[in-house]
């Protein structure tokens, strides 16, 4: 009996608060998804001097919605030398791991589903499993242009995944804590000033041009060369299964922005310090960033494959690994003032 | 308090500086520079063999008694250390000619060192495993050096596949002894053993380690990878292999069973005596099919093996002592062997099959009478060291009860003769073929003789090394 | 802690239930995939444990870099699937019957149950080692004594990992000094002026 009732009686409504937490997280997220996804082809069209969606709902706002509809009411096509099973599982795990790593975003203090001790390690835990839905999909297509965007994907993937860890590990030296939110504390003080983005000026950029390689957004989405790959691993998938990868994706480039956001940009923390901290700074950060990646879409020519592999191996990785020397010796000796030390405040 | 510490470890930590150093001096040199790191890293292992023998005193411990630096071990690194310099030392001539020299392989063979000596040091299961696995890749590596020889690859890939699994063995046994006796360092493990006897699941886990430990030993009957890596491998590869590693997996078997089961000797020494009777007879009778020298000198490995087990399965000070005595005979000896096996060839070429050595006393009787010692040694014929080597260990055997083991000892000793004594029979009585080339560079010449003379002159009183064994053996017991 | 026993069940059963399929499965690459589900149970038993780090360690490590290493590898390996089964088939009964004979000896020698039991002092010792969960977070715990105490293996494992480097590019490298290379310097300091030159080409001439 006493088992029923802890199942029952405690451990199910805090399992009922849990799954109402997250839902909320996830609704409010695929809907500005949809908004996220127009704002990203608005800013395209606008730098090519086009108008770009402008039919449905007013200024075509409500575009997003009408291609969801179409998504989910298409047939299915399977081809026939496909691995079912995979080949259906491929675009789930992407999606449920673009969704799952939301859990441990801090939006505000205390506004977080789960305050992991060790939060950075979780995000960087499901970024590396995302890789597995491309090469599944990839693979369980039967086909040899899925396949080749599959293994270029994966390996571009896993290049930039080391560089980031690196800039990450620099952050938290900085921080002496895996944890979101005082990563976000310790760049509390002197408003904008004492973010990490002026300690750690260099791995910004690093950081941002990981990402965008990490996403496989313009300008190294390589894996879904039109001109080479048709459309890289996902060539075979359409209607629902297509469109969960292309949430997944988005929400992979949302994520970005919300680490770049917290890691360098503090959070919710207000850029000066007469006005109140708070979620709208958050949302403001992700949204200037959000701009930045449509930006770079839209700006930026393709990169060639050994170029993108030289870049992450050869620049990268030399020197996001210098930088962490860097911050751990001003760490320790506490040069410039203790600039790059906050485990006061932080850990 | 660290810096205690590092001292104590000072000879390794000079050892990975200079393989650090001379892997940075390689990579960033215009030129080639092999042969001049061969040179300085078997420099270094002699210096360092040097260092150790003249200034190591006591027993010092450090990193938590994770690393013993006592008379036993310290016996171990210098045959190692001296053993493993002659072989990089030999090799130069073989390397250049397979075009194979190349500067990561003195680098490779120093790292191995390294890890050989964390292994007979070891005070604790996870350190004796990395140092087991520092060696263990290093020689993966070397075994497959050879990369456009299909044997050598395989070599290296079969050595790689079974000694991953042995390790896997090694670590469930270890894992087992840490769970039920809930200590990693061997000197807890004996506390607990002391105050509570050898709990069962900790059994299971000594059996686990001492089949893991008998792959490393290439005892029967877990020796099946032994003669392919011995053939498939380059041949400095493979003397290396018959002579640094073979004494520092006969040294660390025993440094894990007396230091951590010493409290339980009776427990593991029928393991050990069947493993011995079986090595022993594996090695004997396999043997005697062989064509190839190094498939020939593969099974000869694992009877002598069998022998030096037979030693540590006394259980006794004196069966330790006899062990150590024995390894350094047979090493000594393997460096003479291999001196003159790494320059059977004709027309330029390496020639491993034993038929080559028909008459070779015509070509060179300097040679082959040397040879013919090192195979009576080998054999265990009177009076060469070899013989002594042999009866020490079957005294030590039969004192501790195990009459059984010796009197199969001399069976499988007399069995093993046969193909040692055909070898000579081909050099002197053989029918007449083609004659291997008569060259021989004066460096492998001087150790052919050292290592027979050895032989001859070490009757009269084993250059001192018996009581070198006795102090190391009494350092680990007492 | 009834969420937590239930949790371990779950997860214990995953892990045991997906090892075996990796045996199981007949096609290598299902094989690699639950593998992947084995580490990631594995990384579950790891949390209940109160071991975030080393559960996320586990899944960064084996699961993000490792196995997707293996199954690159595995994907573009030509493996005949049929010919793969028949070997299986064909040793599966020899091989139950020494496992059987092996667990009956294994029962035999040990007779009961309660021989398995674990030294008095070892919960003592295995706890002495780290300090308590309530007391520290497991990362900060694992950090401070992985540099002071366990130094040494630290630095082995070190050494362990320079040796495999090594190795991997002594057995796989080439330096093919007949192909042409890339030189990105040159690429880049190379500009209009150098890289174009105007020809004033006369009427019907030509070059």
């Amino acid at each position: 009996m006493e088992f029923m009732t802890d199942v029952f009686g405690f451990y199910f409504g805090t399992f009922l608060v849990i799954l109402g937490q997250s839902l909320l997280v996830i609704v409010l997220i695929l809907v500005a998804l949809a908004f996220l996804m127009y704002a990203d082809r608005k800013i395209w069209a606008a730098v090519q001097m086009r108008k770009g969606p402008n039919v449905v709902g007013v200024f075509g706002l409500l575009q997003s919605f009408a291609d969801f509809i179409k998504y989910i009411v298409k047939e299915v096509v399977v081809p026939a030398g496909a691995d079912k099973p995979v080949f259906f599982l491929a675009p789930m795990i992407t999606f449920i791991f673009a969704v799952v790593a939301w859990v441990v975003i801090p939006f505000d203090d205390g506004w977080v589903v789960s305050n992991l001790n060790v939060g950075v390690l979780y995000i960087f835990a499901i970024g590396s499993l995302e890789v597995y839905g491309v090469i599944m999909g990839g693979w369980a297509s039967n086909s040899k242009y899925p396949f080749l965007g599959a293994l270029r994907s994966t390996a571009q993937m896993i290049s930039y995944e080391v560089s980031i860890g690196f800039i990450i590990v620099g952050v938290l030296l900085s921080t002496g804590s895996l944890n979101f939110t005082a990563i976000v504390q310790a760049q509390s003080g002197y408003g904008a000033l004492s973010w990490y983005w002026l300690p750690h000026l260099p791995m910004v950029a690093l950081f941002f041009i990981s990402a965008l390689a990490e996403t496989n957004r313009p300008p190294f989405d390589l894996p879904e060369a039109e001109a080479e790959l048709v459309a890289g691993y996902q060539v075979e998938y359409s209607a629902t299964p297509f469109l969960l990868f292309m949430i997944g994706e988005l929400m992979a480039v949302v994520l970005m922005t919300a680490l770049i956001t917290i890691l360098f940009f503090g959070g919710w923390l207000s850029p000066v310090s007469w006005l109140p901290d708070g979620i709208h700074w958050f949302i403001l950060k992700m949204l200037f960033w959000f701009f930045m990646f449509a930006m770079a879409k839209a700006l930026v020519p393709r990169y060639r494959y050994d170029q993108l592999m030289r870049l992450g191996w050869k620049v990268f990785l030399p020197l996001s690994l210098g930088w962490v020397v860097f911050v751990a010796a001003a760490a320790q000796f506490e040069w410039f003032g203790g600039f790059y030390v906050r485990w006061a405040v932080g850990g | 308090m660290i810096g205690n510490d590092v001292n104590v470890v000072l000879p390794e930590l000079v050892l990975v500086g200079a393989a650090m150093a001379v892997l940075m001096w390689g990579v960033f040199s215009k030129r080639e520079v092999g042969a001049q790191a061969l040179w300085a890293i078997s420099a270094l292992f002699i210096g360092v063999g040097a260092w150790i023998a003249l200034t190591g005193r006591g027993t010092d411990a450090a990193f938590n008694n994770m690393f013993i630096n006592d008379g036993f071990g310290r016996f171990a690194k210098i045959t190692m250390l001296w053993s493993g310099a002659a072989v990089l030392l030999l090799s130069k001539p073989y390397l250049e000619r397979a075009k194979l020299m190349k500067f990561e392989f003195p680098v490779l063979v120093a790292l191995a060192m390294v890890g050989m000596m964390m292994m007979v040091s070891a005070g604790n299961m996870i350190a004796l495993y990395m140092g087991l696995e520092l060696q263990s890749l290093a020689l993966y590596v070397i075994a497959a050096f050879n990369r456009d020889s299909l044997r050598s690859s395989e070599a290296g890939l079969k050595y790689f596949v079974l000694g991953a699994i042995s390790s896997g063995l090694l670590l469930y046994g270890m894992s087992l002894v840490y769970g039920y006796t809930g200590a990693l360092g061997f000197a807890e493990i004996t506390d607990v053993i002391a105050a509570e006897g050898l709990p069962l699941g900790a059994l299971f886990g000594l059996v686990f380690i001492v089949t893991g430990m008998a792959f490393k030993v290439s005892a029967a009957p877990f020796h099946m990878w032994t003669p392919d890596v011995y053939e498939g491998s380059p041949t400095p590869v493979t003397a290396l292999f018959a002579t640094a590693p073979k004494m520092a997996a006969a040294a660390m078997i025993t440094r894990i069973l007396f230091d951590a089961f010493g409290g339980v000797i009776s427990d593991w020494q029928q393991i050990l005596a069947l493993l011995a009777l079986l090595s022993m007879f594996v090695g004997a009778v396999a043997a005697i099919g062989q064509t190839n020298i190094k498939r020939l000198m593969a099974y000869s490995s694992i009877g002598h093996m069998g022998f030096a087990i037979m030693g540590l399965a006394a259980g006794s000070e004196a069966g330790v002592q006899n062990m150590l005595i024995y390894m350094v005979v047979y090493v000594t000896t393997n460096i003479g062997v291999f001196a003159f096996i790494l320059n059977m060839e004709k027309d330029g070429r390496a020639v491993t099959d034993i038929s080559a050595l028909s008459l070779y006393s015509r070509v060179a009787p300097g040679r082959a009478f040397a040879l013919l010692i090192l195979m009576f040694s080998l054999a265990g014929i009177p009076p060469l060291v070899g013989f002594f080597a042999k009866l020490y260990v079957l005294q030590a055997a039969f004192d501790a009860g195990l009459g059984w083991l010796a009197i199969a000892g001399v069976v499988a000793s007399v069995i093993s003769a046969f193909y040692y004594l055909r070898i000579i029979y081909l050099m002197y009585f053989g029918e007449a073929s083609e004659a291997l080339d008569g060259k021989i560079p004066m460096l492998h010449m001087g150790l052919l003789a050292a290592s027979a003379a050895a032989m001859v002159f070490g009757i009269i009183n084993m250059f001192g090394v018996e009581g070198y064994a006795l102090s190391a053996a009494r350092a680990l017991l007492g | 802690m009834v969420i937590a026993t239930l949790a371990f069940y779950l997860f214990s059963a995953v892990a045991v239930a997906s090892a075996l399929m990796v045996v199981l499965s007949r096609n290598p690459v299902h094989s690699v995939l639950w593998l992947i589900l084995t580490f990631f149970s594995a990384a579950g038993l790891f949390v209940i444990l109160g071991a975030e780090f080393v559960a996320m360690l586990l899944v960064i490590v084996y699961v993000g870099a490792v196995m997707v290493l293996f199954l690159f590898v595995v994907m573009m390996m030509d493996v005949d699937f049929a010919e793969l089964k028949s070997g299986m088939s064909k040793y599966v009964r020899i091989g139950s019957l020494i496992g059987l004979v092996i667990l009956i000896e294994l029962l035999m020698a040990t007779g009961y149950w309660s021989g398995w039991i674990v030294a008095d002092m070892a919960p003592d010792m295995r706890a002495a080692v780290t300090p308590a969960l309530e007391e520290t977070q497991n990362t900060i715990a694992l950090g401070s004594i992985l540099y002071t105490q366990y130094v040494y293996l630290f630095q082995a494992a070190g050494l362990v990992l320079l040796v495999a480097m090594i190795g991997a590019i002594v057995l796989t490298m080439r330096h093919r000094k007949d192909v042409k290379r890339q030189s990105i310097v040159g690429q880049i300091y190379r500009d209009a002026d150098k890289a174009v030159e105007m020809i004033d080409v006369k009427p019907g001439q030509g070059l």
